[in-house]
């Protein structure tokens, strides 16, 4: 799950991590109203989408660049009215482009020196981890490949959790002194509270920055969250913006399916998700592309199986149909019945091929063959793939 | 032989009158497990009935290995409450639990792993199909059977599987038992990011097991488990080992189903693993129904 940049500065303030003032606006007047707050310092006008690449995106009103700076309260506001209810495209959002819903009004703040800090949680070590470098505002990846010493990590006790001595050394090897390392000191203190807190799978910040006034902020952020923990998270999952995501994977996810929305143009729908990853590599192997990854889970009810079709047959691109079932404890039989049942409701046309293995898989098998449905079967994942794949090219 | 448990495992079942964790324990049953107790707080003294077999029904984990000797568990615990079941078969002793909850939240299983430290009991899972030892009877009748694997698709013999997804490990299995490989001991780790035991503690227990001939590891993207298990091979294996990798296809940062199966930061990719597997001397399987058939040619060589 991703969140907005007004969002995660919202959860900064929250947990008292320093960051630049600003608030969030949905209309103009509260753009208006937001700016004023802000009154004698620079304001940013910033449009709230998911995708990068904002400041040097196009809106398809004609309106140029996503991000900008206002000299007055007044300016804020036009800005926004220009942004608010347009579509910004980006290089990161395709053709589409993505509607501006609200921006955000920042403090813009002059930077002396950036830096890199960023709380996760380490598999290997199985404890969190803080990143931190003075090499900040780039892409980190890039300073771990060529410059790693210049790469901090420091391992947190999941039972003790971060001691002040593991702060004072990180500030003291970032360079900070006195007054900065004391306030770097209250930030990673309580950027830590907030990765428990929000049980976050990762916090970045990317830059922290130290303003040439000598304040420490965390200026631009990332948040992952362990959906494994969003139950108890409400605050959170309201946080969630479906606007922002692929409408396949918003459907499926009503129907507490695991779907994920690719390029290619044969659909699979599979039970687990190792076989599902593993059914999406054997159409390739077999020179298809994938539509998409989705693991209706150990049962495969015949409800599930008619969501999931219905879903796969909303995305245009899908020109063919692979189910691969294992049923390991199902009866393969009630499967084929569940997929004859969905197939007929949703009226499928496209070429349907059907793995099934399992328990009682000859009456599953029979069941396919005897609905006069123009269903081909198969017996492993490799024949499966084969021929879903000769169908498709075969009907192009 | 065969690894971690056998046919004269005691095995009890923590939430055993939940409708999976039921399911399941009456399939092991039917199996001819010894599963000899049922672990659900406030129903102690109740009884869990199926087919003849009579399973008491404990308060605590604690009371039920004192009284029935079990010392393996097996956790259907939904996911809130995961973490503290494993802590409970942990501070019973056990040697063995195993976890097949899916959707513990990492914060938990961190501090579940970090206050197992110098604990006595070692953990399969979570978000795992559990494990198997083949029985020798019909269909693999009377095998030791902790989790939610299909019974009757195992045949006993030499073979050792281990795998972080369910699905894919009955499919290698299956693959076995059609071509007349039987298997020692079939283990699932789970699709989570943190979990008890690797690929590599598992294959180091095949690789000291006499009855195991021949290794099927079965990884997907995310994290260097398989890496690391590779390397391992490369310089202390002496059994023949095929290979497969889930997930080549998948696109990098997004979650494919289980928790742990992401490529981040270009770690964890499908090819960096299957390189470190082929560099270790691992047949790699080309597809996934290829499994069985990588590992006899890996023992052919």
């Amino acid at each position: 799950m991703n969140i907005h940049e007004y969002q995660a500065k919202e959860l900064f303030q929250k947990y008292n991590v320093p960051t630049p003032g600003g608030s969030v606006a949905g209309t103009p007047e509260e753009a208006l109203a937001a700016a004023q707050a802000l009154a004698g310092k620079t304001i940013v006008v910033k449009a709230q989408i998911h995708a990068g690449g904002r400041g040097k995106g196009v809106f398809k009103n004609g309106f140029k660049g996503g991000v900008h700076l206002a000299d007055s309260a007044e300016k804020a506001a036009d800005l926004a009215k220009s942004m608010l209810g347009e579509v910004l495209v980006t290089h990161q959002t395709g053709e589409a482009g993505r509607l501006v819903n609200k921006v955000l009004i920042a403090e813009g703040v002059d930077i002396k020196k950036e830096y890199y800090l960023a709380v996760l949680v380490d598999r290997e070590t199985k404890a969190p981890v803080i990143i931190a470098s003075t090499e900040g505002g780039v892409d980190i990846e890039h300073v771990a490949e060529h410059h790693p010493e210049k790469i901090i990590h420091v391992g947190v006790h999941p039972l003790a959790g971060l001691q002040p001595y593991q702060i004072r050394t990180l500030a003291s090897q970032l360079g900070f002194k006195g007054d900065q390392a004391k306030q770097f000191g209250v930030l990673l203190s309580n950027v830590y509270k907030l990765f428990l807190g929000a049980d976050c799978s990762q916090v970045e910040i990317n830059p922290l920055v130290e303003t040439p006034e000598g304040r420490i902020l965390a200026l631009d952020a990332k948040f992952n969250f362990d959906d494994n923990a969003l139950y108890r998270h409400p605050d959170i999952v309201a946080m969630r913006d479906t606007t922002e995501e692929d409408p396949r994977e918003v459907a499926a996810s009503e129907f507490n399916l695991n779907y994920i929305g690719l390029d290619g143009n044969i659909a699979c729908l599979v039970n687990g998700a190792g076989l599902a990853m593993a059914t999406m590599d054997i159409i390739q192997h077999f020179g298809g592309t994938p539509a998409n990854f989705l693991d209706v889970g150990g049962g495969a009810s015949k409800d599930q199986v008619i969501a999931a079709f219905k879903i796969i047959l909303g995305d245009a691109n899908v020109k063919g149909i692979l189910v691969n079932i294992f049923g390991g404890i199902m009866d393969c039989d009630i499967i084929a019945q569940g997929i004859v049942a969905a197939a007929r409701e949703v009226g499928l046309s496209l070429p349907l091929v059907v793995r099934l293995e399992g328990n009682n898989v000859a009456a599953g098998l029979a069941t396919l063959n005897a609905s006069g449905l123009k269903i081909t079967s198969a017996t492993t994942m490799a024949e499966g793939a084969r021929k879903i794949v000769a169908e498709v090219k075969a009907a192009a | 032989m065969a690894i971690l448990v056998n046919e004269n495992t005691r095995i009890l079942v923590q939430g055993i009158t939940g409708a999976f964790g039921a399911k399941h324990a009456q399939l092991s049953l039917d199996y001819g497990t010894k599963l000899v107790a049922g672990v659900t707080p406030g129903k102690g003294g109740q009884t869990f009935e199926h087919h003849g077999h009579k399973v008491p029904i404990f308060d605590t984990v604690e009371e039920a290995a004192r009284q029935t000797g079990a010392t393996v568990s097996c956790i259907f615990v939904p996911p809130a409450f995961a973490g503290d079941a494993i802590l409970e078969g942990v501070g019973a002793g056990l040697d063995l639990a195993v976890c097949i909850t899916e959707g513990i939240p990492v914060m938990d299983m961190m501090r579940v792993r970090a206050a197992m430290t110098g604990s006595h009991t070692r953990l399969i899972g979570p978000n795992c199909p559990g494990l198997v030892t083949p029985g020798t009877g019909k269909d693999s009748h009377g095998g030791c059977r902790i989790g939610i694997s299909p019974g009757y698709i195992h045949k006993r013999g030499n073979i050792g599987v281990v795998s972080r997804s369910g699905t894919l490990t009955y499919e290698a299995v299956w693959q076995l038992t059609s071509r007349g490989l039987g298997q020692s001991t079939c283990v699932g780790i789970g699709g989570d990011p943190i979990n008890g035991t690797t690929h590599l503690d598992i294959i180091k227990m095949f690789n000291e097991d006499p009855q195991t001939e021949g290794i099927i590891m079965i990884g997907e993207i995310g994290g260097t488990n398989e890496e690391q298990a590779a390397e391992w091979v490369k310089q202390n294996c002496q059994k023949p080992m095929a290979g497969f990798i889930a997930g080549a296809t998948a696109p990098p940062g997004r979650r494919m189903g289980h928790a742990g199966a992401i490529v981040s930061g270009g770690k964890g990719t499908a090819a960096a693993k299957q390189a470190a597997m082929e560099d270790a001397g691992i047949e790699i399987a080309a597809t996934p129904s290829d499994m069985a058939d990588a590992l006899i040619r890996a023992m052919k060589r």
